[in-house]
C-alpha cells in the first residue's frame, strides 16, 4: 500500500480537531491495530479468496466537504428504492451521514435519528459507549481497523420500546468518485429496543469514473422480544468496491432476517456477524448473488452462539457468469454453554462459465453436545433436464436458462418480506438477467 | 449384535495395551538435528551419495521453513533437537528369514497381535515390520518376487532398486510440500518400498506394521508404492507405541502413484499412544500422505481409522491427474481424554471425467477436539469432476468439541461438487430404545456408534477390519458417564 502516510496525516488532523474523548479512544486504538496489520492479504485465513489490498495499489483519498451538485442530486433520485414514499430516507454522502439530503418521516416517538456525534453528546452517550465498536472484538483486520479508526459523520438510530415502525428506513450510500480515487466509510450504530419492530435496507451508488471503495461498518443492537429485517441491495458500477460489515447483537427471544443481494460491482466483501447474546434467538440469513462480468463477490457471515435455545437457518444462493468469482464462507461456532442450539446452512452455486470460478467454506465449530448443525453445500449447473423440457416445448435456449435462474433466484428474493422492496429487486434482477 | 457385546466385554481394559516396552539393546545415536546427524544417519545406513544430497537439500530447506500454526490443535513448541533421530534394535547381519529374528522382537510383535509366524501361514498378508527406525523383517518376499512384485524396506530399494526410489521418491509429496515433509526428507530412517509391475494383481495384502520402542526417539518412515499400468494392490499400515510421560514426534511420508488403470487401496489403523487421561504424554502425529492418479483410468483409495495420538495432523490426498481417475477417502477419526485430531483430505481434480467421494465420521468425546479439514478443487481443465463429501460428526460428552472446514474451490463449469455435514449427539431416541431392550447405556452408545462408522468400517480388508472395531470400543470405554 502506497499512501500510508496519508492516512496518517488524515488520522492525525481528525484526532486532533475533535475534543470527543470516547470517540478519539476507540479510534486510536484501530488505528494502532491498523498500522500494525495493514491491510489484509491473500495469506489471512479469512482473506484467503479475496485479495483487497490489491485495489490499494492506488491512492485511494476521502472526499472532502462535498458540495452538492446538481448531478449528485439527479442521482440520489435515480437510486431511490420503491416505496420511498412511505420509508424515511437516510442519505450517506461519500461515507458521511447528510441530514440536509435525508427525510425522516416517522415520528419522534418511533424513530430517533442523530448524527453519531450529536448522540454522543447527548442523553443516549451510555448506549453508544456501551456498544460503538464492539464488531472490533470480532473483526480484527486491518480494512476493519480502518473503517473504526476515522469513525466520523457517522449516523445512530434508536427505536424506543415497543415501537412497531411503520415506515422503514432506506439508506442510501451515494459517493463521488469523479475528482480522485474515493474511499467513503460510513459508519452507524442502530439500537432497537426491546419489542419493538423495525425494516432497513441499504443500497449503494459510486458515480464519477474514477475508483470508488465503500468501507462500511454497522452495529445492530437487537433488544428482547424485538424483530428487525435487514436488507442490503449491491447493483454498483465496476468501479465500485466495498467491504461491508453487518454486525448484529441479538438479546433474548429476538428475531432477526437478513437478505443479501449482489448483482453489480467491482471486489465486493460482505461480513455479516450475528452474536447470540442470550437465549431463544432466531435467525434468518438469506443471500443471493447474481454475478456476471468481472464482479467479485465474498459473502463470510459468521454465527456465534454463546447462550442456549438458538436457532438460525442460512441459505446463500450464487450464479457465477462471465469471469466472476464468488465466494461463500459461513462459520457456526456453538459455545460450551449454547446447548440445544439448531444451526443449519445451506450453500448451492452455479457456475456458468468457463472463466468463473465459486469457493465455498462453510464451517462448523462445535463445544457443545446437545445440538443439531448441519451445513450443505454444492456447486453445479442449470438442471439439463429441466432446460430440456422447457426447450422441447419451443422455448429458446437462452430464454429457457433465463428462466431457471429466475426460479433459482425466486427462493432469496420471497425472503424480501417488505412489499415494495421486494418488487424492486424483482424488477433489478428481471433487467440483470435479461442484458446478455 | 451379541459380536458387538463381545467387543465391549473386551473394552472393559480400558487403558492402552499396548503400552509396554520392549527391552532390547538398541543402537542410537545422539540427540539433535545437524548435518552431521544427516551425514551419520545416511552412513549407518550405507546410502549412495545421491540420497545424502538429497537429504541435505531437504534439511537446507527445512531450516527456512516455520512450523505451520494453521490446524486447530495446540501443542507446546517441539524441541527438535532433543528428539534423537535415529534408534535402531542392534542386530548383526543381515537377515534372511524369519527364524533369525531377535526372539524378543518377535514376542513383542505376538503381543501387539501380529504373530509374524502365523499371519505369514495363515492369513497370506505379507508384513514388513518397522521398530524405531529401522525395517525388521518383511515376510513374504520370496513369494512376491516370483511374480515380480517388489516388497521390502526403503533402505533396500534405495540399495537395490536405486532407479525406481530416484524415480518416484519425491514426485508426490516434495521435499519443499510442508514443514513435516522437508523434516522426513531429510532424517527418514526407513519405511516400506512397493513396486507392482504392469499387469500384476498383487495376490495377498501387503502389511506394514509400525512401532515406536526406544524413549525420545521420533520415527520418520517413509512409504512409497508405485503401481504400474493394470495393476493392483492393497497395503495396510499398522501403529503402537509404548506409554511415555514425554511426548514422541512422529512424521511420516507417505506417497503412492498409480499408473494407467491402476489401482492402490490404502488402509490404516492407527493406534499410537494418545496420552494418558490427563492427557500427559502421547505421540504428535504429523504425517503427509498423498497420492496421485498419474494415468487414466487410475484409482487411489484412503481408508483410516484413527483412534490413537495426542495429536493427529493428517491429510491423504489424491491428485486426480489422469481422465476417468478416481479417489476415495473413508475416515473414521475417534478422540477422547484430551486427544486433538486434525485430519481430512484434499481431491486435486485435474484431469476430465474424474471422481471423487469423501466419507469421513468423526467422533469426540472427553475433552478432546476433532476437526475435519478437506479441500476439493475442481481446476479448469477438470471437466465434468464430480465430487460428494460426507462428513459427519456425534459428540459424546458436552465438553467435547467437532468442528468442519471444507474448502470447495470450483473452477469448471461442468464439474459437480456436493458437501454435506452434520453434528450431532446420539439420539435419546436411539438410547431409549437399546435401553428398552435390556441393553445398558454403554453397550448400546457402542452399539450405535457403530453403526455411524460403518460405513467406513465396511471398507477396511477382513482382517483390519475386525482389529480396528475392537480399538473403536477400547477407545470410547469410559467415555459415557
Amino acid at each position: 500500500m502506497t499512501n500510508v502516510n496519508y492516512f496518517k496525516d488524515q488520522f492525525s488532523a481528525l484526532q486532533a480537531s475533535d475534543p470527543n474523548e470516547l470517540l478519539t479512544g476507540i479510534r486510536k486504538e484501530n488505528f494502532d491495530t491498523f498500522s500494525r496489520s495493514g491491510l489484509p492479504t491473500l495469506r489471512q485465513e479469512e482473506w484467503k479468496y479475496t485479495n483487497i489490498s490489491s485495489l490499494f495499489d492506488k491512492d485511494y483519498e476521502f472526499a472532502g466537504d462535498g458540495k452538492i451538485s446538481p448531478s449528485l442530486l439527479s442521482s440520489l433520485e435515480e437510486m431511490r428504492i420503491e416505496g420511498y414514499q412511505e420509508a424515511n430516507e437516510l442519505v450517506f454522502l461519500n461515507g458521511r451521514y447528510a441530514p440536509s439530503l435525508s427525510a425522516i418521516r416517522s415520528p419522534e416517538t418511533q424513530l430517533i435519528v442523530l448524527p453519531l456525534e450529536e448522540a454522543i453528546d447527548s442523553k443516549y452517550k451510555a448506549l453508544v459507549a456501551m456498544h460503538l465498536g464492539q464488531s472490533s472484538s470480532y473483526i480484527k483486520d486491518g480494512i476493519h481497523a480502518l473503517n473504526t479508526s476515522f469513525i466520523q459523520g457517522g449516523l445512530f438510530l434508536y427505536i424506543p420500546k415497543g415501537q412497531q415502525l411503520q415506515h422503514p428506513v432506506y439508506i442510501y450510500h451515494l459517493s463521488d468518485a469523479g475528482q480522485h480515487h474515493t474511499l467513503s466509510q460510513p459508519r452507524s450504530l442502530v439500537y432497537v429496543e426491546a419489542q419493538a419492530k423495525f425494516q432497513l435496507a441499504e443500497t449503494y451508488r459510486t458515480i464519477g469514473s474514477c475508483e470508488g471503495f465503500t468501507n462500511e461498518v454497522m452495529e445492530i443492537v437487537v433488544e428482547a422480544d424485538a424483530f428487525v429485517e435487514y436488507y442490503k441491495i449491491q447493483n454498483d458500477g465496476s468501479n465500485a468496491h466495498q467491504t461491508n460489515t453487518t454486525h448484529i447483537r441479538q438479546m433474548e427471544k429476538s428475531h432477526v432476517h437478513t437478505v443479501v443481494l449482489s448483482l453489480n460491482g467491482g471486489m465486493v466483501r460482505n461480513n455479516l456477524n450475528l452474536v447470540m447474546d442470550a437465549r431463544g434467538n432466531e435467525t434468518h440469513l438469506y443471500g443471493l448473488s447474481l454475478l456476471r462480468g468481472k464482479t467479485h463477490v465474498d459473502n463470510h457471515t459468521m454465527i456465534d452462539n454463546k447462550m442456549p435455545d438458538c436457532y438460525s437457518n442460512q441459505l446463500y444462493k450464487s450464479v457465477a457468469d462471465d469471469a466472476s468469482t464468488s465466494i461463500f464462507s459461513g462459520r457456526i461456532i456453538v459455545q460450551p454453554d449454547a446447548q440445544k442450539t439448531n444451526a443449519y446452512q445451506s450453500s448451492k452455486n452455479i457456475l456458468l462459465s468457463e472463466l468463473a470460478s465459486i469457493n465455498a467454506k462453510p464451517q462448523l465449530e462445535i463445544f457443545a453436545d446437545d445440538v443439531k448443525c448441519s451445513h450443505g453445500c454444492t456447486v453445479g449447473q442449470l438442471d439439463e433436464e429441466a432446460l430440456y423440457y422447457l426447450r422441447a416445448r419451443g422455448i429458446p435456449k437462452e430464454n429457457a436458462e433465463i428462466l431457471l435462474l429466475h426460479a433459482f433466484a425466486a427462493d432469496i428474493v420471497d425472503q424480501i418480506k417488505l412489499e415494495p422492496l421486494q418488487k424492486h429487486t424483482e424488477k433489478l434482477i428481471y433487467e440483470h438477467l435479461s442484458v446478455s | 449384535m451379541k459380536e458387538d457385546l463381545n467387543l465391549l466385554e473386551q473394552a472393559a481394559q480400558n487403558d492402552y495395551k499396548y503400552g509396554f516396552v520392549t527391552n532390547i539393546d538398541t543402537d542410537t545415536i545422539p540427540k539433535g538435528l545437524s548435518e552431521a546427524v544427516i551425514e551419520l544417519i545416511s552412513k549407518k545406513k550405507n546410502e549412495p551419495e545421491w540420497m545424502l544430497k538429497w537429504r541435505l537439500k531437504a534439511y537446507a530447506h527445512w531450516l527456512k521453513m516455520e512450523e505451520p500454526t494453521w490446524p486447530n490443535v495446540k501443542y507446546p513448541p517441539i524441541n527438535y533437537q532433543d528428539i534423537i533421530y535415529y534408534a535402531a534394535p542392534k542386530k548383526k547381519e543381515q537377515l534372511n528369514s524369519l527364524d533369525e529374528v531377535d526372539p524378543e522382537l518377535l514376542r513383542t510383535f505376538e503381543k501387539l497381535g501380529i504373530s509374524l509366524d502365523e499371519q505369514k501361514r495363515l492369513s497370506g498378508v505379507a508384513v514388513d515390520v518397522v521398530m524405531d527406525s529401522v525395517s525388521i523383517a518383511t515376510s513374504f518376499k520370496e513369494q512376491l518376487s516370483e511374480i515380480g512384485v517388489i516388497f521390502c524396506s526403503i533402505s533396500e530399494a534405495i540399495q537395490q532398486h536405486p532407479d525406481l526410489v530416484k524415480k518416484y521418491l519425491g514426485s508426490v509429496v516434495p521435499m519443499t510440500d510442508n514443514y513435516f515433509s522437508a523434516l522426513n526428507s531429510a532424517v527418514f530412517t526407513d519405511g516400506s518400498f512397493c513396486y507392482i509391475p504392469k499387469g500384476v494383481r498383487c495376490p495377498m495384502e501387503l502389511s506394514t506394521y509400525f512401532r515406536i520402542n526406544a524413549e525420545n526417539s521420533g520415527q520418520f518412515e517413509r512409504t512409497l508404492i508405485i503401481a504400474e499400468d493394470e495393476s493392483y494392490v492393497s497395503y495396510l499400515e499398522g501403529c503402537t507405541a509404548p506409554m511415555r510421560d514425554e511426548n514422541q514426534l512422529h512424521a511420516a511420508v507417505v506417497e503412492l502413484v498409480a499408473m494407467e488403470k491402476a489401482e492402490i487401496k490404502y488402509s490404516t489403523v492407527q493406534n499410537w499412544y494418545p496420552g494418558d487421561k490427563n492427557g500427559q504424554g502421547g505421540i504428535y502425529n504429523f504425517v503427509t500422505k498423498r497420492g496421485i492418479c498419474a494415468g487414466n483410468h487410475s484409482k487411489i483409495s484412503w481408508t483410516q481409522v484413527e483412534t490413537g495420538s495426542a495429536i493427529t495432523w493428517k491429510y491423504p490426498s489424491v491428485i486426480l491427474k489422469g481422465d476417468y481417475s478416481i479417489g476415495e477417502f473413508y475416515s473414521v477419526a475417534f478422540t477422547n481424554h484430551h486427544q486433538q485430531a486434525d485430519t481430512g483430505t484434499k481431491m486435486i481434480h485435474l484431469g476430465k471425467n474424474t471422481r471423487s467421494r469423501i466419507v469421513a465420521k468423526g467422533i469426540s468425546a472427553g475433552q478432546s477436539n476433532n476437526s475435519y479439514r478437506g479441500l476439493v478443487r475442481a481446476s479448469k481443465q477438470a471437466t465434468n469432476a464430480r465430487n460428494y463429501s460426507q462428513c459427519d460428526s456425534l459428540l459424546l460428552g458436552d465438553q467435547c468439541g467437532a468442528h468442519t472446514f471444507p474448502y470447495i474451490e470450483v473452477k469448471n463449469k461442468t464439474a459437480i461438487v456436493e458437501h454435506e455435514a452434520t453434528t450431532s449427539k446420539i439420539g435419546e431416541d436411539q438410547l431409549f430404545y437399546c435401553r428398552q431392550r435390556g441393553i445398558d447405556a454403554e453397550a448400546a452408545v457402542a452399539l450405535i456408534v457403530n453403526g455411524f462408522a460403518k460405513e467406513v468400517m465396511n471398507q477396511l480388508p477382513m482382517e483390519f477390519a475386525i482389529e480396528a472395531q475392537k480399538l473403536l470400543a477400547i477407545s470410547m470405554e469410559g467415555s459415557v458417564g
